[in-house]
């Protein structure tokens, strides 16, 4: 049985997707800088855990995890290699491939044992299948694609010593702000999302999709119109050049629709929409839709939801 | 300070999309644009510019019609263009597109190298680290602001949930999100002017890199099969006349989210 290599970033719901894809392959090597990353290894199967001994792994941008994570990939012939889909994952597999001199796909849903792999393309209007040709395969796994499934176990661990180059320290992160998330749950997390566009019309109108969100438990997303308006924080914009999400419920208030949205939550298992504009293309999605306004619908749902708690 | 921004032409992405009979993307056509975040990185070394002096060059690998994105980009204030344009290069993937860039980037002296954070069609996001493991010099990626004082590049990183302060000497790697600026529209004069701001024309036996080695011929991966995503089956619309949120309420209860 092959040996697939993963790198698992913490103890997030997208470590368990990519941990549960690699145990479909074979049998999986984990790499953990950190105690997060070493529980969802065990957590999620993986036989062994190469534990990265090295302090200074945060202090500096990406490129000592990839030194890190090189070295260990050049020490045996893998199956594969699997990283996350996140901008880390990306830095990551950039420096890789260059390092080992080898091609990689980014972004699969899917993987194979023959190598091949699906990939959604063109804000995901296209579905191709694609594969490496040199027979080992190298990619990042778009989150939210495969279902997580715990598979308990006790890794055997290994620790490695790194020693970084000094390539590795050019660029010293300085300082880390968290943008406080509030008492939600963020948008790759949660399994409802209440999302607004710019016919919310205004920032203090958001108040009105924060309080359905927090009726449902839910995150709050915003299109980038709304966005862009100042109605919301960049950070909640889901789309093309924002957060891609699938959760169980999707609801789209006063957001039209555009490729670029939809690109980025067309993979949600129910889409809601309400929009006053019956041809919005939002609509054409929709499993339920209101054409009406907002600030009527809204309202009477919240009613209907308290009066049911 | 010198600065090569980085630009690749690209299908739009508000236009119908696909990929041709050899599985390449369709280029054809006057769908063709500057892909949507390099405008922002254009934007950025104008700033910088601006502020430091020195020059900007543009630099882009694509066939022919990518000297309409050179002009447009020659037209908003960048000073001159590298064009990298053979036939040997169709079809590459990313390590070959990475091997020709960082070989352009090679034949000339920069301090500073901008791209976008991610091109408008394959949406990789790995080019800037791929060029900083090719170059040596630091990569700073995903940029919502940036800033240059003396030798020393600073630049806050997005993330999901907050950002992060990143710090190098130069020379550097930045890529920019659209969070950064707001890209200017070229001037008529600007446009006039772009016409006789000279463009290099530069094939494969320029930058000394093996023809077999990229394209189609040293790609390391294959696409099989294409397919349009199966539309969702439209769900029911309802038009609220009074009832709007209870009929919401209620296919919610159904749903049991409710
Ligand atoms: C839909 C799709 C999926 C693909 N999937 C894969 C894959 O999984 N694996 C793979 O190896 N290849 C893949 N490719 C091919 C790969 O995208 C190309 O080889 C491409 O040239 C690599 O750059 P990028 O645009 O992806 O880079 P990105 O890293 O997304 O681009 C970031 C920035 O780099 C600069 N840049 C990128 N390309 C150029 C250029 N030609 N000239 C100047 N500046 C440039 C731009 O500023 C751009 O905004 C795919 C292509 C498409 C269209
Ligand atoms: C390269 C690129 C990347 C992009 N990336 C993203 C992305 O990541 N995410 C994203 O969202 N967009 C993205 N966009 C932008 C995208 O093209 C659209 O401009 C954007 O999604 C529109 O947002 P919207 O639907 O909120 O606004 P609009 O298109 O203006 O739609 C507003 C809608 O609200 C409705 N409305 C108004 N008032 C009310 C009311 N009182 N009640 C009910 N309905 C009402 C209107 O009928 C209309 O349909 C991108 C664009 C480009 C070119």
């Amino acid at each position: 049985m092959s040996q697939i290599l993963v790198y698992v970033p913490d103890n997030s719901r997208h470590a368990g997707e990519i941990l549960t894809l690699a145990r479909s392959l074979g049998e999986v090597a984990a790499v953990a800088f950190n105690e997060e990353g070493a529980a969802a290894a065990a957590e999620y199967g993986a036989t062994t855990l190469y534990r990265v001994n090295e302090p200074q792994v945060d202090s500096y941008f990406a490129a000592p995890k990839a030194e890190a994570i090189t070295s260990i990939a050049q020490g045996q012939d893998w199956g594969g290699i699997l990283l996350p889909g996140s901008d880390e994952g990306k830095a990551i597999v950039g420096r890789l491939a260059v390092a080992l001199n080898r091609g990689f796909l980014t972004d699969i849903s899917t993987l194979d044992s023959d190598g091949v792999a699906r990939q959604d393309i063109f804000a995901g209007s296209r579905i191709v299948t694609s594969k490496v040709t040199d027979g080992f395969t190298i990619a990042t796994v778009k989150a939210g694609a495969v279902n997580a499934e715990p598979a308990p176990s006790t890794p055997s661990e290994e620790a490695v010593d790194v020693s970084l180059s000094d390539d590795a320290k050019k660029v010293s992160i300085v300082e880390t702000v968290d943008e406080p998330a509030g008492d939600r749950p963020g948008l790759t997390e949660a399994d409802v999302i209440i999302s607004g566009g710019r016919g919310v019309g205004s920032a203090d109108d958001f108040a009105l999709i924060e309080k359905v969100a927090d009726s449902f438990g839910a995150a709050v997303g915003a299109s980038r119109a709304a966005t862009d308006s100042g109605f919301y924080p960049h950070k909640f914009q889901v789309g093309q050049t924002g957060t891609t999400v699938s959760p169980q419920l999707y609801v789209a208030a006063g957001i039209s629709g555009a490729i670029q949205h939809r690109a980025g939550m067309q993979t949600s298992r129910v889409i809601v929409a309400v929009n006053k504009d019956s041809d919005a293309p939002i609509f054409s999605m929709a499993d339920f839709g209101v054409v009406g306004n907002l600030f009527d619908v809204l309202p009477q749902l919240l009613e209907e939801v308290e009066k049911r708690k | 300070m010198d600065i090569v921004v980085l630009v690749k032409q690209v299908p739009d992405s508000g236009l119908e999309r696909n990929l041709n009979a050899d599985k390449r993307v369709d280029r054809d056509g006057s769908n063709n644009v500057m892909g949507e975040l390099d405008e922002y990185a254009v934007e950025a070394a104008l700033q910088l510019k601006e502020k430091h002096d020195g020059s900007v060059t543009v630099l882009t690998i694509g066939p022919d019609q990518a000297t309409e994105t050179i002009r447009k980009v020659l037209a908003m204030g960048v000073d001159k263009a590298v064009h990298v344009s053979d036939e040997a290069i169709a079809g590459s993937d990313a390590l070959g597109t990475s091997s020709i860039l960082a070989a352009a980037l090679k034949r000339q002296d920069w301090d500073l190298v901008i791209a976008g954070a991610e091109s408008t069609d394959s949406g990789m996001g790995v080019m800037p680290h791929m060029l900083s493991a090719h170059t040596g010099a630091a990569a700073l990626t995903g940029a919502r602001s940036l800033e240059v004082d003396g030798q020393t590049v600073t630049v806050e990183h997005q993330r999901a949930n907050g950002y992060s302060k990143l710090e190098a000497q130069l020379p550097a790697i930045v890529s920019v999100w659209d969070t950064i600026n707001t890209p200017r529209y070229p001037s008529l004069k600007g446009i006039m002017a772009a016409k006789r701001k000279p463009i290099e024309s530069l094939s494969l036996e320029d930058l000394g890199v093996e023809a077999g080695t990229v394209g189609e011929a040293g790609a390391t991966n294959e696409v099989l099969s294409v397919e349009a995503r199966p539309e969702r089956s439209a769900g029911t619309i309802v038009t609220d006349e009074g009832e709007g949120g209870r009929a919401l309420a209620e296919f919610l209860v159904n749903e049991k989210f409710i």
